[in-house]
């Protein structure tokens, strides 16, 4: 694609985000259809957000928002009144102690991986083919959105039960027995999902489940692509180029499809860019603009996004009519990407844990 | 630069993820690393019986005859190094500058690891108590005395998680493959030049290198190999050897809070043990698990700590090049300080005295920009309460404890080696009875004066090989 032709789409995309932005803040900030907790912050706002919001750059009028705000209750102080009489789902991050963060959903997972159906290509991930589900349960997000991600390409989910804050307790306890033990009861789940005639062909699985089932289909004597799979997405814990790379080369063969992708409750989900060799591996992520952003900052300055290349932290946006995150500041860093054919918009690359938090945080338990 | 690929069954595999390992003092990169991932490990770990069934192609003796050949290659020879080659004085070079240890002790230990190797035979004879070597790799054979027996493998590999901070530990796995066992190994991050240079040694000395995995990488490989591997080592601390206890597939080596016992027969003659002392304290930078953290005795305590203070305590750090360099420097960030506070705030304890601060002219802790030194430090307590009575350091530090010699054994704590200074045979008794105590030594033996004709916490061979019943024909009637 040209320069001339991506830049058009760039500015095509950049027009659509603000008129996401202009109606996003009209919509939580109005007393009509806002939510009791946008609705009460905005009177501590020395600027009108119905007035003063008419582009995405505009959000830097918002303080960063901040993830304790979706500790404790009432949920309902979420919901906006013009979805008041819509049924509400809650999903929950962390909580192995304490209480965990919660967001409120109608629709929006439901939403996200339709967007993101649409990019999966459809001879990897045939359509009317059922899934395995190898993440977390409970009260994530993950196990009902791939549900319906299933549902909506015409197919049924198979699930396995798996509570991360139990393993996420075992590890603390420094119980490396019984995190296998664990694994192995997950992974077994899933092995009687695939033997049981199900005509499964598309999963989603978190790297670290993917890579112990491949390895024990393989120890019965089987594979992945035995087992009938053709196309994975995977995500939700940290995903490496030396890991897509042996996943590619030795754990699946050539047949299988797999895709990274990076995302989380807050802000849905992130699609990986198409493999390319000439990437060598490295893994670019495009948010799921206009509904949300992912920003490149500078680690000293929040507000200031960093050059093509560089390194700095994750900054999310989120802007749905049921959701409004005015710039998150994500416990990830990466590289700043430049706008691809398929996703006109900033990419990052090599998402890793935020070197500041790194050494204290319990990462990619499942 | 200098780039160390990942060994997979001796093939060189060049990985997406590499990090660059650093002098400690400059920052400067010696080398770039490449990393393995843990589910490379777990899909190498498939084939590992193929390690055991070439190596068992050679004769124990003929691995032995190449272990000699390695033992001369590793320490005189220009050896591939990654894109690179590597001398023996760059061996110990690059080893000091990413470890801290001064040039010289680098060499000091290569000279050990070359003397084990250099002298398998008679160290497997001993750990074998003169088995025909035939018998492990046949698992079964009559010994001269009529007797059938059998040893039984219980891996075909043996995986290490190799520690950064004390190349000394290297000598544990040097028999590992003349007994026709595979070898897989994890560096430090900050000291894969003892695994590489052992793994060239072996190969250009005829031993395949389809037997050796090496894996640089993050604790994520440690633990991949630990899970793969059905014997393994790994070195840490205490809540490392508390985290594997009791696990047979596991041997964890942490801290040895070796010691030196005066028996009540032989304190009074202290002054002539001085140099002893010194020594199992100071040798090494103190940095071995076999260096002396404690000295007890009933009486002459406080002159002991005196003597020792006025040997130790105006030790100073020296350039790592100098010869006489008698400090390893602290290469993590934090970690000297971290030590420095909890030994200040420990000496406040009652009965507690640092003997050697007045001889040392300066501070403990002597912090430069990227790394840090501890200058010797010699305690000394009343008693055996205070907490800093029985701990040790990565530097030279000893505590002097005042204990009757009838308390010693129970209160001493777990010991890796205990030279004991005493010609009393009923103390000497109770000293041999003690299980408490791993490597007993009665007379004048520093703590670091090793046999590696003996076996280190646990023989090898029981680790790896398994005693059991065979026969091939009925047994006598009875």
């Amino acid at each position: 694609m040209s320069d001339t032709a991506l830049a058009a789409k760039q500015a095509k995309a950049k027009e659509l985000l603000d008129e996401q932005t202009r109606q996003t803040v009209r919509w939580h900030f109005s007393d009509e259809t806002g939510c009791p907790f946008w609705l009460e912050k905005k009177r501590e706002f020395k600027f009108d957000p119905l007035k003063e919001v008419n582009s995405f750059e505009d959000l830097k009028k918002f303080p960063n928002f901040e993830d304790e705000w979706l500790r404790g209750g009432p949920i309902r102080r979420w919901v906006p009144k013009g979805l008041a009489d819509k049924p509400v789902y809650v999903f929950e991050t962390g909580g192995t102690t304490g209480i965990p963060k919660s967001r409120m959903v109608i629709e929006d997972h439901w939403i996200d991986y339709e967007n993101f159906s649409d990019t999966l290509p459809d001879e990897h991930f045939p359509r009317g083919s059922n899934w395995l589900m190898l993440g977390p349960s409970g009260p994530r997000r993950l196990r009902l959105a791939v549900e319906h991600l299933a549902q909506y390409r015409g197919g049924i989910c198979f699930c396995v039960d798996l509570d991360p804050r139990w393993v996420v307790k075992l590890l603390k306890k420094g119980d490396i027995s019984g995190v296998k033990a664990y694994a192995d009861h997950v992974i077994d789940q899933a092995v009687t999902i695939l033997s049981a005639g199900h005509d499964i062909k598309c999963a989603f699985a978190t790297p670290k489940l993917l890579e112990a089932l491949a390895l024990k289909l393989m120890d019965k004597g089987s594979s992945i692509e035995e087992s009938g799979i053709k196309g994975i997405f995977a995500g939700g814990t940290e995903f490496t180029p030396q890991w897509y790379r042996f996943c590619r080369e030795e754990l699946l063969g050539p047949n299988v499809y797999i895709t990274p992708t990076y995302g989380n409750t807050l802000m849905g989900l992130a699609c990986g860019k198409p493999f390319d060799p000439a990437d060598n591996f490295k893994i670019t992520y495009y948010a799921p603009q206009p509904r949300a952003v992912i920003e490149t900052v500078e680690f000293n300055d929040y507000n200031q996004v960093v050059p093509y290349g560089s390194t700095g932290r994750v900054k999310l946006y989120t802007m749905t009519k049921e959701l409004f995150v005015p710039g998150f500041m994500e416990r990830d860093e990466g590289e700043r990407e430049k706008p691809h054919d398929k996703y006109p918009w900033d990419g990052i690359s090599g998402t890793r844990p935020f070197h500041e938090f790194a050494a204290t945080t319990t990462v990619g338990v499942y | 630069m200098l780039e160390i690929p990942v060994i997979r069954w001796g093939q060189p595999y060049e990985s997406m993820e590499k990090d660059k390992i650093v002098h400690f003092e400059t920052g400067e990169a010696v080398a770039t690393v490449n990393n393995a991932n843990a589910g490379l490990i777990k899909m190498d770990m498939r084939k590992q019986g193929k390690a055991r069934d070439i190596l068992r192609q050679f004769s124990i003796d003929q691995l032995c005859s190449m272990a000699e050949k390695a033992a001369d290659l590793y320490q005189n020879a220009t050896l591939p190094l990654g894109n690179g080659t590597q001398s023996p004085a760059e061996f110990c070079r690059m080893q000091s500058a990413t470890t801290g240890l001064p040039e010289h002790m680098c060499a000091g230990n290569m000279k050990k690891n070359a003397y084990v190797l250099r002298n398998m035979r008679h160290t497997l004879e001993a750990l074998t108590r003169g088995l025909p070597l035939e018998i492990l790799t046949k698992g079964y054979g009559m010994e001269s005395r009529g007797v059938m027996v059998s040893y039984q493998a219980q891996t075909n590999v043996l995986g290490m998680v190799l520690p950064s901070n004390s190349p000394g530990v290297h000598t544990l796995w040097m028999p590992v493959i003349p007994l026709q066992i595979g070898l897989v190994l994890k560096p430090g991050p900050q000291e894969p030049w003892t695994p590489y240079r052992m793994y060239e040694a072996f190969a250009q000395a005829g031993v395949p290198r389809e037997v050796f995995c090496v894996y640089p990488g993050g604790p994520e490989c440690g633990a991949a190999v630990l899970e793969t591997c059905n014997r393994a080592m790994i070195f840490g601390g205490i809540p490392t050897v508390e985290r594997y206890h009791g696990n047979p597939r596991v041997q964890a080596h942490g801290p040895g809070f070796s010691k030196i016992l005066f028996g009540d027969d032989m304190v009074d003659q202290w002054e002539k043990y001085i140099d002893l002392m010194a020594e199992s304290v100071f040798a090494n930078s103190g940095r071995s698990c076999i260096s002396c953290s404690g000295i007890w005795a009933s009486r002459h305590t406080e002159e002991i700590a005196e003597a020792l203070a006025k040997r130790l305590g105006p030790i100073a750090p020296l350039p790592m090049s100098d010869p006489k360099s008698p400090l390893a420097a602290f290469t993590v960030p934090g970690a000297a300080k971290a030590v420095n506070a909890q030994i200040e705030e420990l000496v406040k304890a009652p009965g507690v005295t640092e003997v050697s601060a007045k001889y040392r002219n300066g501070d403990r802790h002597v912090a430069h920009e990227r790394y840090d030194f501890l200058r010797p430090t010699v305690i000394h307590c009343t008693s055996t309460e205070p907490a800093i009575a029985n701990t040790e350091y990565m530097f030279p530090f000893v505590s002097v404890v005042k204990c009757e010699q009838k308390d010693m054994i129970s209160k001493i704590g777990g010991t890796l080696v205990a030279s004991c200074l005493t010609k009393d045979e009923s103390w000497s008794r109770q000293l041999l009875d003690a299980t408490n105590i791993d490597r007993l030594n009665i007379g004048e033996v520093k703590t670091i004066q090793l046999h590696w004709m003996q076996p280190h916490e646990g023989n090898i061979i029981d680790f790896l090989f398994r005693a059991r019943a065979f026969q091939n024909s009925p047994p006598p009637s009875h």
